[in-house]
């Protein structure tokens, strides 16, 4: 009846496992009963969960972000404190089997479920503003591509409790994941969860480069577009390209887990090989698919705060592209050690380095960006300097590990870790915390506190270069990846300053958080009633704070590259319009979430093979589809009255401000 | 040019490096034992002295600009309008080309002279080893010797080690930091690498890829000897009690944790040949065991697999 699964897939004996399960219920019903407690259901369900605005929709990815950092963090301290206790010869607190999920749950998290909402969230809150835009070419799309990322979350977190998650790190190498040598639910989890999500993202790769191509506002021609606009589309090309070769790498594989094929086994003529390349094909698009929407991040932030243009626009465009490009000629670089030719280790190696020009202009670029500037020390500059500080550093190494006879000795050694969280903290979260407290009150309409946003820059900063130095000396020292106990008396020092380093980093993510509760309580004080509180440059900054649902009530007519500066120039920001029209608006949707809810229980089942369910999954799903498909009422406009109401009332507002 | 830079890039990444290791702690990688570490550890000296090249202009320059033009500092001049200059857009990107060029070159070579599977030109005969990674171990077969070890490795200093690698299970990475070049083992394919030890010593091996519960006891010490004493060491390994025989292998498949290291006075000759070809011929698995028909293995040909 219940397929695989049983009571005892619960792991009623780990006491670590359980007491989180506790605090996670009890926090889980708390929020539950405060919800109900305020009477928030039905704004929550008509306000957000059914919505299909852009800006809403980015909300939801970054708290799903944030929601999942924490658990990603929580992991990563679980780790540093079990290495650090185990490297004389302990057994530490986590066993073998316990440690391995962690690990394998730390990367899977924080690339699908922290890095991957956070620029998804950017770029659905940020570029359709930018492009003048009012929503993106397929809202209702945009609503299930986030509903299948949350559920598949969801999926992740629960493997947590119910049965086990996968235990083989995150890239889920075969043979290892294949059935007779994890016969557990765990790679199940791994494969369901992330197809669930992993076509969330493909969506909006097709749906953010419709977007771009077709609606940007009258006037904007490609290279009128922002440079976030432009990491957007190249990113979202990438997305299209690649997402689904994993989506099929994962199928192959699911394959020989639930239909006895056999493309990855050792035996019957499968190979193992096979899924490492083609992981990688998805696997090192990808970092750049995570690191281009921040570049854009930076070449937002850093002229805003300089008070210049951004330097070599140009130079920015051309050199995003190449690095589009030239990202899918690189892949080979994760495995020089599988015994390729001389010839083909060279050959991506090399390419890997030529990805290095194109990067470094983008950092002389920010550089004489910042050069005879008027450089404001908002937390979102310090986001900004630090990223440019830490991340040059990491792409050293980077390109170090891409020289194929260094790669020999340094490859699956703590260098090799030291260098990709040297790039995804110094690039990916530096970058999105910059993002998150640049664009805050543009959504939410009031700025976030400065000094606690600080304190927690300080914290990360300083945290990360605590953390991960150790780990670039460690892995000079020869010391390899994901070990749980070994008898090295040497490494100890270095993981205890590692684990101090963590710790530090947990004081950044706390200061975060209390940012938030500050930030709320003071919401009237930092209140921004002008909708432009950097004195920014670009289009989003014209229209109010929070930005109206319709995003513009007129349609802007696109003259120059920072057209929100050229009219405060020419002193045509803020022009009051008397005459609107009717506004063409997509009406809220709740196929989306029930998709992804159905979309849940077929992965559930599946991982558990309860068939009776995943049919039930299934047709849930198809079913939804198909009344999305014949409802005709998806539509509504908002009339011009209505429009000159909400306009009037921003233009009381700004001429308070003024 | 490019002779002369790298030695000039080396000697100024050595001390950055040391500095920020700020110990009096061994660097291993940077302290190697053997030829092909020796040059891997000058290959990534050059490479980060090039780089640092550009790397610390950038990270000093960033941290210059900011402070410099910070807003309260009105002392500086400040161009507002500026967004372009032909002759800076030439240089920054001209110094990453460059760069890139000369570190293309130095790929170029070394990637060829330290192909995992190039023999070392020596005077010295060479020692023959075929390592197979079991569920968690490490099983060490000396072909000319008819010996065979597990979980450890004893080799003759300034011989050239030629390694054979396989798996019969699980993917691992074959890899003693000290002596340099890690390479995958995997079911069914073989791999190849060749190192070798300049300095007596033990030198820690492990498995460098993660395969499962086992792995963090997937350990090794490579005791590199001189030839008398490694001559000795045959000979005490032919005076051993135990035989690796089919009996042996099967048992030693069971997955098991923390083997303790196991010496062999004979192997039966052709098993890792056999180990590899189990599964390369299973399309029927019921043939395909041990006893199955051998193939014989055509050493002109490298099965290499790329």
């Amino acid at each position: 009846m219940f397929g695989k699964l049983t009571l005892d897939a619960v792991p009623w004996h780990e006491p670590i496992i359980m007491g989180t399960g506790v605090v996670v219920a009890l926090g889980g019903l708390g929020v539950l009963a405060l919800i109900t407690y305020f009477q928030l259901w039905g704004y929550l369900w008509k306000e957000w969960i059914t919505s299909v605005d852009h800006k809403r929709i980015g909300v939801m990815y970054f708290i799903l972000g944030i929601v999942m950092l924490l658990r990603g963090f929580a992991d990563a301290l679980m780790m540093r404190t079990q290495q650090a206790i185990a490297s004389t010869g302990s057994a530490g607190f986590l066993p073998p089997h316990h440690y391995d999920q962690v690990f394998t749950a730390h990367g899977v998290i924080m690339i699908f479920f922290v890095a991957t909402p956070f620029i998804i969230g950017l770029m659905n809150v940020v570029m359709p503003l930018q492009i003048g835009a009012r929503d993106v070419a397929f809202p209702f799309l945009n609503s299930l591509s986030f509903w299948f990322s949350a559920f598949g979350g969801a999926l992740v977190m629960i493997s947590m409790w119910v049965g086990d998650f996968a235990a083989m790190g995150w890239v889920a190498y075969p043979p290892m994941t294949e059935l007779g040598m994890s016969p557990s639910t765990g790679v199940d989890y791994y494969l369901w969860s992330l197809q669930l999500s992993g076509v969330g993202t493909t969506l909006t790769g097709v749906n953010f480069i419709a977007t771009i191509l077709r609606m940007r506002a009258p006037g904007m021609n490609m290279m009128k577009m922002p440079v976030f606009v432009w990491a957007t589309l190249i990113t979202n090309i990438l997305i299209a390209a690649v997402f689904p070769v994993l989506t099929a790498t994962f199928a192959m594989l699911a394959a020989d887990r639930y239909l006895g094929m056999h493309f990855f086994t050792n035996e019957a003529g499968g190979n193992a090989m096979m899924y490492i390349n083609l992981f990688w094909v998805w696997g090192h698009p990808e970092v750049y698919i995570l690191i281009l929407p921040l570049f854009g991040v930076f070449s937002e932030v850093i002229p805003t705060f300089s008070g210049k243009p951004l330097f070599g626009y140009t130079s920015m465009v051309y050199a995003t592209a190449a690095i589009g490009v030239l990202s899918f000629f690189v892949y080979l670089h994760h495995f020089f050690t599988m015994g390729s030719g001389a010839d083909v280790n060279a050959f991506f190696g090399i390419m890997t380095t030529i990805i290095s020009i194109p990067t470094g202009v983008k950092l002389f670029n920010w550089l004489f960006t910042m050069y005879r500037g008027r450089v404001r020390f908002h937390s979102a500059t310090l986001w900004t300097v630090g990223f440019m500080f830490t991340f040059t550093f990491g792409g050293m190494t980077g390109v170090l590990l891409a020289v194929p006879g260094a790669d020999f000795v340094l490859h699956n050694s703590l260098f090799l870790v030291a260098h990709f969280h040297n790039v995804i903290i110094g690039g990916v979260v530096f970058g999105s915390f910059a993002g998150m407290n640049f664009w805050f009150p543009k959504v939410f309409g009031f700025k976030l506190n400065d000094f606690w946003g600080k304190v927690s820059f300080w914290c990360w900063l300083i945290g990360y270069w605590l953390a991960f130095t150790p780990l670039y000396i460690l892995g000079l020292k020869g010391m390899t990846r994901r070990l749980n106990h070994f008898y090295v008396p040497d490494w100890q020092p270095y993981l205890f300053v590692a684990l101090l380093g963590a710790l530090v980093i947990g004081a950044g993510i706390l200061a975060m958080l209390i940012q938030f509760a500050v930030s709320i309580k003071d919401r009237k004080k930092n209140v921004d009633l002008t909708g432009d509180p950097w004195n920014a440059r670009s289009l989003e900054w014209s229209t109010a704070s929070p930005a109206p649902f319709y995003n513009f009530a007129i349609v802007p007519h696109i003259t120059s590259l920072e057209q929100h500066w050229e009219d405060k120039e020419r002193g045509r920001a803020w022009r009051k319009e008397t005459d609107y029209e009717d506004i063409h608006m997509p009406r809220n949707s709740g196929v989306g979430f029930v998709m992804g809810a159905f979309g849940f229980v077929l992965g559930f089942a599946l991982i558990w093979h309860i068939w009776w369910l995943a049919a039930i999954g299934l047709v849930g799903m198809v079913g939804a589809f198909l009344s999305r498909t014949y409802d005709r009422d998806i539509d509504y406009y908002v009339p011009a009255a209505e429009v000159a109401r909400i306009e009037n009332e921003r233009h009381a507002l700004l001429a308070k401000a003024v | 040019m490019l002779s002369k830079l790298p030695s000039v890039a080396g000697r100024i990444a050595l001390p950055f490096m040391l500095l920020a290791l700020a110990g009096c702690d061994r660097i291993e990688l940077l302290d190697p034992q053997g030829a092909i570490g020796e040059q891997e550890k000058n290959l990534i000296l050059i490479a980060v002295g090039l780089m640092l090249l550009v790397v610390i202009p950038v990270m000093a320059l960033t941290v210059f600009f900011a402070w410099r033009y910070r807003a309260s500092n009105t002392k500086a001049t400040y161009a507002p309008k500026w967004s372009h200059s032909t002759g800076i857009e030439v240089v920054v990107w001209s110094i990453p080309c460059v760069i890139v060029l000369m570190l293309a070159v130095l790929i170029w070579r070394t990637t060829h002279t330290l192909d995992p599977y190039r023999r070392l030109e020596s005077q010295a005969t060479p020692v023959n080893v075929e390592v197979v990674s079991l569920d968690w171990k490490w099983l060490f077969i000396y072909p000319d010797y008819g010996v065979a070890s597990v979980n450890e490795l004893a080799v003759p200093t300034g011989a050239p080690i030629n390694f054979r690698l396989t798996s019969d299970s699980m993917m691992n990475s074959f890899f003693i930091p000290e002596l340099g070049s890690q390479v995958y083992t995997m079911a069914g394919m073989q791999t190849q690498l060749h190192l070798v030890a300049d300095r007596p010593g033990t030198y820690p091996g492990r498995s460098a890829s993660f395969s499962g519960p086992g792995f963090s006891d997937m350990n090794f010490d490579t005791q590199a000897m001189s030839w008398d004493q490694f001559n000795a060491w045959i000979k005490q390994a032919k005076a051993a009690p135990a035989i690796l025989d089919e009996a042996t292998l099967k048992a030693l498949e069971q997955p098991s944790e923390k083997t303790p290291p196991t010496i062999y006075a004979s192997a039966v000759p052709g098993l890792f040949d056999r180990i590899v070809d189990r599964f390369m011929t299973a399309r029927m698995p019921k043939t395909a065991s041990l006893s199955g028909p051998i193939c014989t293995p055509d050493e002109s040909v490298s099965r290499r697999n790329d």
